[in-house]
């Protein structure tokens, strides 16, 4: 057989048949669905009588629109908690897993299916959201879906697709100081640009890529959508296997023993064609943010913002004039020291444990500055205790920091925690389109480290300096 | 999805071009959890007054037109968003047809989806249908899918095309999952290969 890369081995194996037009239905080994995108496909179910074909393989969450406030209270928005409901109807009517608000493994879908073994490597894994591309750190074939193929999901445990392009993005070398996943994964976009990938699934390879936890290559696979790709995805080794073992629901025993077995033959062949290839050296990235309103535009912490002027494209130099004014940032301006209202630690690309530690430990024995406000929101109600066993909680509260409850929170403007118009927040989120976190917002991306740097120095600031 | 093969019901008339998917359902209805319901938020800011109440001059407040099921409209229609909430609405109001002389793409796919069948026809031919859309309680269509025409209150025939494959579906009533489901035996047989195979592959049940 001709030599396969990583995606052309689990869509073979996937693939139940290929219509005649090119079209193939492909099998879905597990769907996630959550409050927001899944009430019209169940009530196309209902109306059309008929059932989930395997709710075993499905598992419900609700994220999006929870508050991360004190849970004993009631939801105070009316839709969003018509939204919870209406899920908590569908779940229990259709015979759907179901982690409620008040269980403690509730949390961000793409934080909880790794955490409890329910995405595992080899699996092709679907949700009615862009960002289901996380999955792929474990080896899987994941990505997001819209209302109409949830519902088709559903009803046949696959789904219509072709087959997307090929592409590797290698990063070698040993990442600098203050540099992690998401310093790399900016880069990356930086480079390739937010169409980089479009009509690919790439697969991230190379000596840093393999150095990283799992906690890093989710934040990798997490921003592969933000680079146009389809999906993306990291080939099982080691350390997926380590960290999926004694997961709640991953194989035990003799079956786990069977799927590393199987795990480990699928890795992209030797000499397997990729469409597109770009490498990057980890030695050349620094710790990176964004400065404008779409996630390719990456700046160095030591760099200066970009000047329109130095732009001939006519459109490129209005678009960029656009971004610099929404974000009140001057052309030429040192964007170290730019000054920060919010500080969000959080959202599916950064709230696992590993992120939480790497916040801790700056901001230990540090204050928040003052006027600034600054949160952390777990994953995952499991993250959160987990972080609260090891003491990370007391650092974070000594330092002046929320501590919340689980949920996508400030990532987007859909509960109850929102930027204001004008306001600047450092974010580990995934998104800076305007208005993202709240209508007039202006969001900077980068690190766990970065973020927490510049809570407690008000500013935008290079991390390294705090070491 | 409902079949559609034959239709005989009131038309009426919008005789409107670029009626975007914002004046079909508004943005701010959309944050329901419901395909069904949105009938009475369909054509919202024409469809009511200031003051919530019924708007008198509109067509589809009158009689017969509030029980129409064909719509005839000018060029562009559903141009605007991808929001399925459009046909939603349609659907939900009653509407199983719409004629125009053309569609937007997106809600042009997004009507077949939803068991609505969108028809093009030339302009001139959409301001006769019109005309017979004023005849009060005369003013019935006849959509014959099978023959592809639309039969007037004069007896004339329309002819019109539609795509096989799509047309196939509608007269089936068949979506994607109905088309899908037809390759259920090999979707059957994958499983018990898969089960086999991946017998560690573990199924989700909480207590
Ligand atoms: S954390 Fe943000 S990006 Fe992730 S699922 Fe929630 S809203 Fe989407």
């Amino acid at each position: 057989m001709a030599a396969r890369t990583l995606f052309d081995k689990i869509w073979d194996d996937h693939v139940v048949e290929t219509l005649p037009d090119g079209t193939s239905i492909l099998y879905i080994d597990r769907h996630l669905i959550h409050e927001v995108t899944s009430p019209q496909a169940f009530e196309g179910l209902r109306l059309a009588g008929r059932r989930l074909r395997h709710p075993e393989r499905t598992v419900a969450v609700v994220d999006h629109n929870v508050p991360t406030s004190d849970r004993s209270q009631p939801i105070e928005e009316a839709d969003s908690r018509n939204q919870i409901e209406t899920l908590e109807r569908n779940v229990k009517e259709f015979g759907v897993p179901y982690f409620p608000l008040l269980s403690a493994n509730q949390g961000i879908v793409h934080v909880v299916g790794p955490e409890q073994g329910i995405s595992l490597p080899g699996m092709t894994i679907v949700c009615g959201d862009s960002h289901t591309s996380t999955h792929g750190a474990l080896g899987s074939l994941a990505f997001g879906i819209g209302t109409s193929e949830v519902e088709h999901v559903m009803a046949t445990q696959t789904i219509l697709q072709r087959p997307a392009k090929n592409m590797r993005v290698s990063v070698d070398g040993t990442p600098g100081a203050g540099v992690s996943a998401k310093d790399i994964m900016l880069a990356i976009i930086g480079h390739i640009g937010t169409a980089g990938g479009t009509g690919h699934v790439i697969e991230f390879a190379g000596s840093a890529i393999r150095g990283l936890d799992m906690a890093g290559r989710m934040t990798i696979c997490n921003m592969a959508i933000e680079a146009g790709a389809r999906a993306g995805l990291v080939a099982p080794d080691e350390t997926t296997f380590d960290y999926v073992r004694n997961r709640p629901f991953a194989p035990k025993g003799e079956g786990f023993d069977q799927a590393v077995a199987y795990w480990k033959t699928l890795a992209s062949d030797e000499g397997a064609h990729f469409d597109r290839e770009v490498t990057l050296r980890a030695e050349d990235i620094g710790p990176t943010l964004t400065w404008g309103t779409s996630p390719e535009t990456v700046l160095a912490i030591t760099d200066t913002v970009p000047d329109p002027a130095q732009e001939t494209d006519e459109a490129v130099k209005a678009q960029m004039q656009r971004m610099l004014d929404y974000m009140g940032l001057e052309a030429g301006q040192k964007i170290a020291g730019t000054p920060v209202d919010v500080v969000f630690i959080g959202s599916c690309t950064n709230s696992r444990i590993e992120d939480l530690r790497m916040a801790a430990q700056i901001a230990a024995g540090r204050k928040v500055a003052p006027g600034v406000r600054a949160m952390i929101v777990p994953g995952s109600g499991n993250v959160k205790r987990q972080a609260e066993e090891e003491g990370l909680d007391r650092i974070f509260l000594d330092a002046g920091f929320e501590w919340r409850e689980a949920g996508c929170s400030m990532c987007l403007g859909m509960n109850p925690d929102r930027l204001t118009p004008g306001q600047r927040c450092a974010s580990t989120s995934n998104r800076n389109f305007e208005g993202r976190q709240g209508p007039g917002g202006r969001t900077h991306l980068l690190s766990p480290a970065m973020a927490a740097a510049a809570a407690v120095t008000g500013c935008l600031t290079d991390v390294r300096e705090l070491a | 999805m409902e079949k559609f093969v034959t239709l005989s019901a009131i038309a009426a008339a919008l005789p409107e071009a670029n009626i975007d998917t914002d004046k079909i359902i508004p943005a701010r209805f959309l944050k329901t959890t419901q395909r069904t319901g949105l009938g009475k938020h369909a054509f919202d800011a024409m469809r009511y007054l200031p003051d919530g109440t019924e708007n008198p001059d509109f067509v589809l407040n009158q009689q017969p037109w509030r029980k129409a099921e064909i719509l005839v409209t000018y060029d562009n229609l559903g141009c605007g968003s991808s929001r399925e909430h459009a046909p939603w609405a349609l659907l939900d109001f009653g509407i199983r047809c719409v004629i125009a002389p053309s569609f937007a793409d997106i809600f042009f796919n997004n009507c077949f989806k939803n068991g609505i069948l969108p028809i093009r026809l030339p302009r001139e031919v959409c301001d006769e249908l019109m005309g017979d859309a004023q005849m009060g309680s005369n003013a019935r269509l006849t959509v014959d899918l099978p023959r592809q025409v639309v039969i007037r209150p004069n007896g004339e025939e329309v002819p019109f095309e539609i795509d096989a494959f799509r047309k196939h579906l509608l007269l089936e009533g068949l979506d994607d999952i109905g088309q899908t489901l037809k390759h259920e035996s090999n979707i059957t047989t994958y499983e018990k290969r898969r089960d086999q195979e991946k017998s560690w592959l573990p199924t989700i049940h909480f207590d």
